[in-house]
């Protein structure tokens, strides 16, 4: 008989007023005998709806079922064989959008923590190595592929293929790979560490990965195919940062939350032992709603600021992020003022303060979201002596420009074939944030993954 | 790792390294910068690459120690590695065509000032080159730069060598005395950018500047490095760090990169903020 909780099973997490003020991982990890409680509410419904959900097909009934067995090293090998980095997905999937969105359970109370039991199982196989087997570097098939990018869309191509027995290179611009996971999510989100393991388990597969290498300018994309490359995936993430082009944006005290997170997370401005400076701000104003705006709020409070305000021009309704970040950020004393917008940051050299508007939402437009107009005369002035924008980003413009036959939309995304992925020059394939914008860690696995099946496809017809 | 097969010490703060860079050096061209992390705690820092040799697969970098970042460098010797170097980030220099160049370089700007003049005058351009220093003792790379040039000026502060007075007084004496230059070329500390505009401005002579604001990835992604030109926002690590000197806001320039002077004087070894140095 399945366990008919009506709730998740609780985990553990630190306590918000002392999390609040720390870089550890807030969530902690589900104990065996939790896993095992929480396991046990799937109803392993013939059908398996929670996969559907998933971008990268886990087999979620069946590592459930493990986990009921108390078999974690085997739950683990059946969530490794669709996804790369579990350990990373666990962690930052938004599944309430996903396979829990699925879950039947959800219909009458909450559907099982499908997320918290993912991450159990690679937390456990990277804290017993002993029991999971040693990945098989597969027999070479001959052929070679460069990764463009080792961001989550590029390592999950990566392992893929390498899995496959190609000889991959991922071309890494920064001076280590993770991309995103390692320069935008923060510590308390995902510890570095757990990335650094996933990507050694990648190294171990045999993939090669070369740090500093910014293609579009040490390598182009063409010299890299003459090189003897014969498919390249490119996956070269977010790009420049959108500002909203009011005035006062020029100010110092005013980040794009790209720059804000990368000294933080890839820098380790927080740490006394670091180089990189990092503002230690008073009250800082953060303008957007999604996980990179809730990822800026928490890390301002945890680098001291005493209030720390969110500003979205929708309601809590449209908010993107995801729950979990929005219920953390609130439990930590993040103020969100919805229905605002920044209609211009203040100070003479340096901010200090922010006017802003309140909003009301409309009718649905032609897209069925409610579009926000200002309320007359509701302006009003916020002191803040931070400004942090986080209103997404473009693709990186670095490729785009620098390889013939590569086109790009009016928004500088790379254009590919829905089915594929293949850009418009054969034999690149692409995915990730390069081609949809800002989005999530696991579309960017998912369309590695897509790319991955499809470039075998064309080197194995290519063979024949 | 990145080794150094030269070290020079130029004056008592400048300091010139050849590093081992094969896939840098193969791909480097006049006014391209690097970024630099010397240590696993080390910041990344921006500097202009000031001269390169395919055939050695090295690179050149010329900087002034000003901060703690700097002198992390400074501190390593011949056969030392430095943990990350990559480049070659920016767009090169497009000289346009230009037939008879000023290139004005003041104190460690000159490192750059050097092969942007010697890309020109092998190309076969008239090039005045106007270096400016504070005094005679700091002056680096004279014999260098009277190699690449048609004229060389040299001009110090205080008179203790050549001419007494500032690179855009000497500027302005050129253009008033019947130099045709069609193109000049601006690199030194932002005021000293600042002023060679303001010099060429009234002559509608197109001038380039090399900016240095504050940058972290270089590759456009952190956006540290918005700059003003023509009211627009762009980006020096991909839309520069070139642009024309007649466009850019120098005091916003100025503004922004005063960002970490608090706390550069606070902790010591968080000293340049990812300024770039040239």
């Amino acid at each position: 008989m399945p366990n008919m909780q009506q709730n998740k099973t609780p985990v553990a997490e630190q306590e918000p007023a002392v999390r609040a003020r720390n870089f550890a991982e807030v969530t902690k990890c589900y104990t065996p005998d939790e896993a095992v409680n929480e396991a046990e509410r799937c109803l392993n419904c013939p059908n398996h709806p929670c996969m559907t959900g998933c971008p990268v097909s886990v087999r979620i009934p069946e590592f459930l079922s493990k986990i009921r067995e108390r078999k974690f090293a085997e739950a683990y090998g059946i969530i490794r064989a669709t996804n790369s980095l579990p350990a990373v997905s666990g962690r930052v999937c938004p599944q309430e959008r996903q396979c829990e969105s699925k879950c039947v359970r959800g219909m009458k109370g909450e559907p099982v923590a499908i997320g918290r039991l993912e991450r159990f199982c690679a937390d456990y196989a990277m804290n017993h190595p002993e029991e999971i087997a040693a990945a098989k570097k597969p027999e070479p098939n001959g052929h070679r592929v460069a990764i463009i990018g080792g961001g989550p869309a590029g390592l999950t191509c990566a392992g893929d293929l390498a899995a496959k027995g190609y000889e991959v290179t991922v071309y890494e611009a920064f001076h280590t790979a993770g991309g995103v996971l390692m320069y935008g999510i923060p510590e308390f989100r995902l510890p570095k560490a757990i990335v650094q393991k996933e990507i050694d388990g990648l190294k171990a597969m045999g993939v090669n990965i070369m740090t500093n290498m910014v293609v579009g300018r040490v390598i182009s994309v063409d010299e890299i195919i003459a090189g003897g490359c014969e498919a390249v995936f490119i996956g070269s993430g977010a790009g420049l940062p959108r500002f909203m082009g009011i005035e006062g944006e020029d100010l110092v005290g005013v980040y794009s939350a790209n720059e804000y997170l990368t000294r933080i997370n890839l820098m380790k401005a927080y740490l006394d032992e670091y180089d990189t400076p990092i503002r230690r701000s008073k009250n800082v104003a953060v303008i957007g709603g999604g996980n990179v705006a809730m990822d800026a709020a928490r890390s301002a409070l945890r680098l001291g600021a005493e209030k720390v305000y969110i500003i979205y021009r929708r309601s809590m309704e449209e908010l993107p992020a995801r729950r979990e970040e929005v219920h953390h950020a609130q439990e930590e004393g993040v103020e969100f003022l919805l229905l605002t917008n920044p209609k211009r940051i203040i100070g003479e050299d340096s901010v200090t303060a922010i006017e802003c508007v309140k909003m009301e939402l409309g009718e649905p437009d032609a897209s069925g979201r409610r579009s926000p107009r200002e309320v007359a005369g509701s302006n009003f002035m916020l002191e803040v002596d931070t400004v942090i924008m986080a209103l997404g980003t473009s693709p990186n413009p670095l490729i785009g420009r620098t390889t013939k036959g590569i086109e790009t939309d009016r928004r500088g995304c790379l254009v590919v074939n829905e089915e594929t992925n293949q850009t418009t020059k054969e034999g690149v394939y692409a995915g990730g944030d390069a081609v949809t914008g800002a989005a999530t860690v696991i579309l960017a696995m998912g369309a590695g993954k897509k790319a991955a099946a499809a470039i075998d496809e064309y080197l194995k017809k290519d063979k024949r | 790792m990145y080794k150094i097969l030269k070290r020079k010490q130029l004056n008592e703060n400048i300091v010139l390294m050849e590093i081992e860079a094969p896939y840098i050096a193969n791909k480097a061209k006049a006014g391209q910068f690097i970024i630099y992390r010397v240590d696993e705690y080390g910041e990344r820092v921006p500097l202009t690459i000031a001269d390169y040799d395919r055939v050695r697969g090295s690179i050149t970098i010329i900087f002034q120690t000003i901060g703690g970042s700097t002198k992390k460098l400074a501190a390593l010797n011949e056969g030392d590695s430095i943990l990350d170097v990559v480049g070659p980030l920016g767009t090169a220099t497009e000289y346009g065509g230009a037939k008879r160049v000023a290139v004005v370089g003041g104190g460690v700007g000159c490192a750059i000032a050097y092969p942007q003049a010697k890309a020109l005058f092998n190309a076969g351009a008239e090039v005045d080159l106007i270096a400016g220093f504070r005094d005679k003792s700091i002056i680096i790379l004279e014999d260098e730069m009277k190699a690449v040039c048609t004229d060389f000026h040299l001009c110090t502060d205080d008179g203790s060598a050549g001419y007494h007075g500032f690179v855009t007084n000497k500027l302005k004496e050129l253009i008033e005395g019947g130099k045709k230059f069609d193109l000049v070329i601006a690199i030194g500390p932002v005021p000293m950018m600042k002023f060679v505009c303001k010099t060429t401005e009234p002559y509608a002579i197109k001038t380039l500047v090399s900016l240095n604001p504050i940058m972290i990835d270089g590759t456009g992604m952190c956006g540290g490095c918005r700059v003003r030109v023509g009211g627009e926002l762009k980006y020096a690590c991909v839309d520069g760090p070139d642009f024309d000197g007649h466009m850019v806001d120098f005091d916003e320039l100025m503004k922004r990169n005063a960002t970490y002077r608090e706390q550069e004087k606070s902790h010591v070894c968080r000293i340049t903020g990812g300024v770039r140095n040239a």
